[in-house]
C-alpha cells in the first residue's frame, strides 16, 4: 500500500519469531504481498510466504530489539507507490520514502518506525484540463496537464483500472494532488494523485520494434555499441572498472525525457554526489536543469536488506507511470547484483532450497519479468513511450559466468562489458571493445544514416574491422615485439592506437570532452580514417612507415574529444595531415 | 530483566535456551556460570518458546545449569571523550589499568544508515606523506580506503605511517608552509614535516585515532601499540584489542564497538577520526564461524550469504554529515588469502570501499618501501580532492599521464624477457625506463619519508620529462608549458652513462 492513504488495517497478528529481517507471524489474516505493520514501532514490512497460520514478512527495516508477542497489523494492500506531480527532483528511499522529509524529521541518521508519503499532499499544482465537459475519456487518457518542473509537462492521467465514461465536471486552477480536477458519470473522480502496486506491470497496448537511439553522448556507446530506446543493457565489470561513472554518465547525457536513478545496494557518498551534482548540471539536450527530469531512489548498501529488494521495482513502477504519459524513459539500476543478493538473503532466511551458488531457483524469472517491463511501448491512450533499463552488474572476482550476470545476458540485447586491464590503465570509458556487442545496431543504422551522415555504417565497420585486426596483431607482438612486423601491419597498430586513444578514450572529468554529440562521434572516427586513408597511399607510394607516423599532425587526433569548436579543428588536423603526408612522396 | 536456567542446548559458539516470555531480537544476554563465572552474548534468533544466543567469549565451560539473563536491551557502547588514550579488550573493557570509565552517553552499537542526503560529499584532501597514495589515489576525509595486502608483507608499517604522518593542510598553514618551502625549495623536506606536525599538533584535540584489532597476533599488537606510544599518537586513540586468542565470536563486536566510538568523536564532539581495522579477514572467517554453527545455507566459499551487508554496516559508517564538524575516514586492512582479490572478502570489500590500495610482494622482495602497487590501486574519491585550490592544478592529469605511461612500460616487461632490450623501438625504452624510475623513485620513499603533494607531483614531472612532450596526451598542454622539465632529456643525455640510455643512443643513431 502507499503511504499516502490512510487504509483500514483488517486482522491483527501477532509476532511468533524473529530472525534479521525476516519475521513470522501468527493469527494474521493477510494476503500475498500486502503490506503489514510490524512490532510496537510499526516498521513497514511485505507478506512473502503463508503456511497455515503462520505468516512470514520480510521488513524494511532494521529489527533489533523487536521481539515475539508485539502486534502485527495488515494494511491488505500491496505494496503500491504514489504517482503524481512532484515525484522529478526528488529523492526517495527503496519503499518511496523521501530522504529529505526523513531527514527533517529524524535527522541525520535513518532511524525506524517513520512513514512518509512519496509526493507531497499538501502542495498545490496548476492543474489545465484538456477535456471539456461532456467528452467521452476512457482509462489512461490525458485529462490535463500540470507544469511539473521547467522541463517536463505532467500529464494527468485516468487510472489505468478505471471504466471511464462521460465526463460530467472538470476544475481548473491550483489543487493539492488529492482534490478531484475530473468527475466522470460513472461516479469515478480523476485526482492528480494515483497509486500503482509495484510488483504488477502497468498496461499498455502493444511493444513495438524500437528504431530510434538512445543517444548517450558517449563514443564507444552511440558509435559502436549503440542502444535503441525501449532497449535494454547490461553494464557487468568488476570492482574499479567504471560501472557507477559510466551508469551516471548515461544519467547525466541520454536523451531521455525522464531519467529514473536507482542506486540499489551502493555506496552512500556515491549517491551523494549524485544528489550534490545532478541539481547543479544541466541537460546538455534542454539546457534545463538536470534534476528537473530526474527522479532518484537510493538505497545504499547499509539499508534494510528487504527495501533493497524491493527499490527496483519502486523504480520502474515511477518509470512506467511516465512513459504512459508518452514519454521515454531511462532507468538506471546500480546495481542489479545487490538486488540478487537481497534476494538470495531473504530466500536463505526462509530455508528455501537453493539455486547456483546459493541465490534462489526464481533468480532467472525475477530477472526476466523486470527486464521485460522495458520496451517500446503504444500506451493505453494511444501515444507512443518507452522505456529503456540499464543495469549495472558486479560479478563477484569479475568472472562473468557467475549466475546474475549469466541471466541478465540471455534477457538484454546490449552489453557493455567494462574490462579490468582497460581501467588499470586509465583507459575511461573502460567498455571493452572485443567483448560487448549491440543486438540493435541492424535496426538503428537507418536513424543514424538519416540523421547523422550517410556511410555511418561503413565508417563504424572499418573501425571494428581495425580493432579486431590490431587484437590479432597484439598477440603477435607480444611474441616478437613490434619493430618485426612488416609495415603495413606496424601501421594498423598505429591507426589502431589512434582509435583507442582519440576515439574510444572519453574523459568524463573534463566539460567539453564528457558529451560527445553523434556529429562529433562520426567527425572523430572520419578523422582517424583519414588518417588511415592518407597513410596507407604514402606507405604504397614508398614513405617508410616511421616517417608517415611520424608526423605531427597526427597526435593532434587526440585533442579533438578536448576541443570545443570541433568542425573547424578537425578540418584543419585532416588538411595538415594529408599535406604533410603527401609532401613526402 | 528475565533469568532462566533453561540452557537446552550448546552448540559451537550457540546456546540455545528455552524461554516462557518473548526476547528481543539482538538483544544482549549475561550467562552466569555456576563458579560465578560471567559470558555475554547476543540473541540471533527469537522465538516465542526458544532463543539462540551466540557467545562472545565461547562457550567453553557453559553447562546445563548456567544460569541466563535477558538485558532486554540491545548491546550498547559506553562512550566519553576520556576513552582517548585508553586501551580496551574486544568487548569495550579497559585493560590498561587506567581509572574507571565513567560513560557521557550509552550508543547502539549497530548504528544507524546516515540519509544521503545528509552526507557532506567528501572532498577534503588529507595528505599522507606517501607518493603512491597522495599522487595517484588520493586519500580524503570521510572516504573508506582499504589496504588489499596478503601475509608476510609490511601493510601494517604503511598502516602506521599513514596513521603518523596524515595531515590535512589547512589553508592558514597551508600559507606559511608555502613560504617556507617557496625560499628554502624542497631540500628542506624536514622544516616542511615539521611544519605539519606542528599544525596537526596545534590542532591536536581534532585529530584522532580508532584501532580496532580483530585476531592479529600480540607482537602486531604491540607493534602497533609501541608505535602509537613512541609518537605520542596514543594520547589521541582509543584501541581495541581483539587478539588472536580471543574468542572469535567476539570480533563481531570489536569494529562495531569501535565505530560507534568513532561516530561519537566525530559527529558529536568534532575530532577527525581515522579509523584503522585490522585484519577484516579474521572478521569475515568469525563471520563464516557463527554461520555455520548456525546451520545456514551458505554462499560463495562458505561465507555467509548476507557477508556484503554485514561489511556494509561496517564500512559505510565512514563519511562527513553537513553541518557537523568532524569526520570518519577508515582504513581497513585485509590480508587477501592466497593473494587472490576475487576470493569473497577482498571481492565484497572492494565493492562497497571507495577504492583500494594494493601491497603488491613482488614489489616487496625487490625492496621497494612501502611496496604499493598503483595499477590495481584505486581511489574513487580522487577527482573531486584534488586540482586547483584544493592540492595543484596538474595532479588530475599528471596522475593519469603517469598510470597510463606506467602501465604501457610494466607491459613492455614482459615482452623484454622474450626479445630483449635490443629489439624494442626508442619509444618502448622510454616507457621502460620510465616504469622502473617509477618504481624506485616515485613510490619507493621508504617508511620514514614524508613528502608533500607539491614535491610528489614534482617528482611525477622529473620522470614524465623523460619522454618527450608529444607523448603527453592526457596533460592539458598549457600545463606542459608550465611544469614540463626541459633540462631533465639533456640531463639524461650527459650522464648517458647507463647501459640503457647508450643502447638508445645508438639506436637513434641507427635510425
Amino acid at each position: 500500500m502507499s503511504q499516502a492513504t490512510d487504509t483500514q488495517v483488517t486482522e491483527d497478528g501477532t509476532i511468533a519469531s524473529v530472525s534479521g529481517p525476516v519475521v513470522v507471524a501468527t493469527d494474521l489474516g493477510a494476503r500475498m504481498n500486502d503490506v503489514v505493520y510490524v512490532g510496537d514501532e510499526g516498521l513497514m514490512g511485505e507478506v512473502i510466504e503463508i503456511e497455515g497460520n503462520r505468516t512470514t514478512i520480510q521488513v524494511y527495516e532494521e529489527t533489533s530489539n523487536v521481539a515475539p508477542g508485539e502486534p502485527v497489523a495488515n494494511t491488505g494492500e500491496p505494496l503500491s507507490v504514489d504517482l503524481g506531480p512532484g515525484m522529478l527532483y526528488s529523492i526517495y528511499d527503496g519503499v518511496q520514502r523521501p530522504l529529505d522529509v526523513l531527514e527533517d524529521q529524524m535527522g541525520a541518521f535513518l532511524d525506524r518506525g517513520v512513514d512518509a508519503p512519496g509526493i507531497d499532499l499538501d502542495e498545490e499544482w496548476a492543474f489545465t484540463p484538456t477535456v471539456e465537459e461532456g467528452d467521452e475519456i476512457g482509462a489512461g487518457d490525458v485529462v490535463g496537464t500540470v507544469p511539473e518542473t521547467e522541463s517536463i509537462e505532467h500529464r494527468v492521467l485516468v487510472p489505468p483500472d478505471y471504466d471511464g465514461g462521460e465526463v460530467t465536471s472538470v476544475e481548473e486552477g491550483e489543487f493539492t494532488v488529492e482534490e478531484p480536477v475530473v468527475e466522470i458519470d460513472s461516479g469515478e473522480e480523476v485526482t492528480m494523485h494515483q497509486e500503482w502496486p509495484v510488483r504488477e506491470a502497468r498496461p499498455t497496448v502493444d511493444k513495438e520494434t524500437p528504431t530510434t537511439p538512445l543517444v548517450t553522448g558517449q563514443r564507444v556507446q552511440d558509435g559502436l555499441f549503440p542502444l535503441a530506446k525501449g532497449g535494454t543493457a547490461a553494464i557487468p565489470g568488476p570492482f574499479g572498472s567504471g560501472k557507477t561513472v559510466t551508469q551516471q554518465s548515461l544519467a547525466k547525457f541520454a536523451d531521455a525525457d525522464i531519467v529514473v536513478y536507482i542506486g540499489c545496494g551502493e555506496r552512500g557518498n556515491e549517491m551523494t554526489e549524485v544528489i550534490d551534482d545532478f541539481p547543479e548540471l544541466e541537460d546538455p539536450n534542454t539546457g534545463k536543469p538536470l534534476m528537473s527530469r530526474t527522479c532518484l531512489i537510493a538505497n545504499t548498501s547499509n539499508m534494510p536488506v528487504a527495501a533493497r529488494e524491493s527499490c527496483v521495482y519502486t523504480g520502474i513502477t515511477i518509470a512506467e507511470y511516465y512513459r504512459d504519459m508518452g514519454y521515454d524513459v531511462a532507468l538506471m539500476a546500480d546495481s542489479t547484483s545487490r538486488w540478487a543478493e537481497a534476494m538470495r538473503e531473504i530466500s536463505s532466511r526462509l530455508e528455501e532450497m537453493p539455486g547456483e551458488e546459493g541465490y534462489p531457483a526464481y533468480l532467472a524469472a525475477r530477472l526476466s519479468e523486470f527486464y521485460e517491463r522495458a520496451g517500446y511501448f503504444r500506451t493505453i491512450n494511444g501515444r507512443e513511450g518507452s522505456i529503456s533499463v540499464v543495469g549495472a552488474v558486479s560479478p563477484p572476482g569479475g568472472d562473468f559466468s557467475e549466475p546474475v550476470t549469466q541471466n541478465t545476458l540471455r534477457i538484454v540485447k546490449t552489453f557493455w562489458a567494462l574490462d579490468n586491464d582497460l581501467a588499470e590503465r586509465r583507459h575511461f570509458p573502460a567498455i571493452n571493445w572485443d567483448e560487448s556487442y549491440s543486438l540493435y545496431r541492424d535496426q538503428l543504422d537507418p536513424w543514424f544514416v538519416e540523421n547523422v551522415a550517410t556511410d555511418w555504417p561503413d565508417v563504424r565497420q572499418w573501425a571494428i574491422d581495425t580493432l579486431d585486426e590490431e587484437s590479432e596483431l597484439q598477440e603477435i607482438v607480444q611474441l616478437v615485439g613490434e619493430d618485426a612486423l612488416p609495415d603495413d601491419q606496424q601501421l594498423t597498430l598505429e591507426i589502431a592506437r589512434y582509435l583507442r586513444e582519440a576515439f574510444l578514450q572519453q574523459n568524463a572529468l573534463d566539460d567539453v570532452d564528457a558529451y560527445c554529440s553523434p556529429e562529433k562521434t562520426y567527425l572523430i572516427m572520419g578523422a582517424i580514417k583519414t588518417y588511415n586513408d592518407e597513410a596507407f597511399a604514402a606507405l604504397d607510394a614508398g614513405v617508410p612507415v616511421e616517417e608517415i607516423t611520424d608526423i605531427d599532425a597526427a597526435p593532434r587526433l587526440n585533442r579533438i574529444g578536448t576541443t570545443a569548436e570541433y568542425e573547424a579543428f578537425i578540418d584543419d588536423v585532416e588538411d595538415s595531415i594529408e599535406s604533410q603526408l603527401r609532401e613526402k612522396y | 530483566m528475565k533469568e532462566y536456567q533453561t540452557i537446552e542446548e550448546i552448540s559451537g559458539p550457540l546456546v540455545f535456551v528455552e524461554i516462557d516470555e518473548p526476547v528481543g531480537y539482538d538483544e544482549i544476554v549475561e550467562i552466569e556460570l555456576p563458579n560465578g563465572e560471567q559470558k555475554r552474548g547476543q540473541v540471533l534468533e527469537s522465538s516465542e518458546e526458544f532463543a539462540s544466543i551466540q557467545v562472545f567469549e565461547g562457550t567453553g565451560s557453559i553447562n546445563r545449569d548456567a544460569s541466563v539473563r535477558f538485558l532486554g536491551e540491545t548491546m550498547k557502547m559506553p562512550i566519553t571523550e576520556d576513552l582517548l588514550g585508553r586501551v580496551l579488550d574486544g568487548s569495550g573493557r579497559p585493560i590498561d589499568d587506567g581509572p574507571e570509565i565513567v560513560p557521557d552517553d550509552r550508543q547502539d552499537i549497530v548504528g544507524a544508515a546516515i540519509n544521503p542526503t545528509a552526507r557532506e560529499y567528501p572532498e577534503e584532501f588529507i595528505q599522507t606523506g606517501v607518493s603512491a597514495i597522495d599522487g595517484m589515489n588520493t586519500l580524503v576525509r570521510g572516504q573508506k580506503l582499504p589496504i588489499f595486502s596478503g601475509s608476510g608483507l609490511p601493510h601494517n608499517d604503511l598502516a602506521l605511517q599513514i596513521a603518523r604522518q596524515a595531515s590535512v593542510p589547512e589553508e592558514e598553514t597551508d600559507a606559511t608552509v608555502d613560504g617556507s618551502s617557496g625560499e628554502t625549495e624542497t631540500d628542506d623536506a624536514v622544516t616542511d614535516e615539521a611544519a605539519d606536525i606542528e599544525a596537526t599538533d596545534d590542532e591536536g584535540s581534532e585529530f584522532a585515532v580508532v584501532f580496532a584489532a580483530m585476531g592479529i597476533t600480540a607482537e602486531e599488537s604491540n607493534e602497533f601499540l609501541a608505535d602509537f606510544e613512541r609518537t605520542g599518537a596514543l594520547e589521541r586513540s582509543v584501541v581495541f584489542a581483539n587478539l588472536a586468542d580471543d574468542p572469535a565470536v567476539e570480533r563481531q563486536i570489536t569494529p562495531r564497538l569501535a565505530l560507534t566510538t568513532a561516530e561519537y568523536l566525530a559527529f558529536e564532539k568534532g575530532y577527525h577520526v581515522l579509523v584503522i581495522l585490522t585484519d577484516m579477514t579474521n572478521y569475515c572467517e568469525a563471520l563464516r564461524q557463527i554461520g555455520a554453527a548456525r546451520e545456514e545455507v551458505p554462499g560463495r566459499r562458505g561465507y555467509p550469504g548476507y557477508m556484503y551487508t554485514d561489511l556494509a554496516q561496517l564500512y559505510e559508517r565512514a563519511g562527513r554529515i553537513k553541518g557537523r564538524e568532524g569526520s570518519v575516514t577508515q582504513i581497513p586492512i585485509l590480508t587477501m588469502p592466497g593473494d587472490d582479490d576475487t576470493h569473497p572478502i577482498p571481492d565484497l570489500t572492494g565493492y562497497i570501499t571507495e577504492g583500494q590500495i594494493y601491497v603488491d610482494r613482488n614489489l616487496n622482495s625487490q625492496g621497494v618501501a612501502p611496496p604499493i602497487n598503483v595499477l590495481p590501486s584505486l581511489s574513487r574519491l580522487m577527482d573531486d580532492g584534488i586540482g586547483e585550490g584544493l592540492t595543484r592544478e596538474d595532479h588530475g592529469d599528471v596522475s593519469d599521464q603517469l598510470y597510463a605511461a606506467y602501465a604501457e612500460g610494466e607491459d613492455l616487461r614482459d615482452l623484454v624477457n622474450i626479445v630483449g632490450r635490443e629489439a624494442l623501438s626508442d619509444r618502448d625504452n622510454l616507457y621502460l625506463d620510465l616504469a622502473d624510475r617509477f618504481e624506485g623513485e616515485f613510490v619507493d620513499q621508504g617508511f620514514d619519508t614524508n613528502r608533500d603533494v607539491e614535491e610528489t607531483l614534482d617528482i611525477g614531472w622529473e620522470l614524465l620529462s623523460t619522454l618527450p612532450k608529444t607523448e603527453l596526451n592526457r596533460i592539458d598542454e598549457d600545463l606542459i608549458e608550465e611544469y614540463y622539465r626541459e633540462d631533465i632529456e639533456s640531463e639524461t643525455g650527459d650522464e648517458g652513462a647507463t647501459d640503457e640510455e647508450s643502447e638508445e643512443q645508438t639506436a637513434e643513431a641507427e635510425a
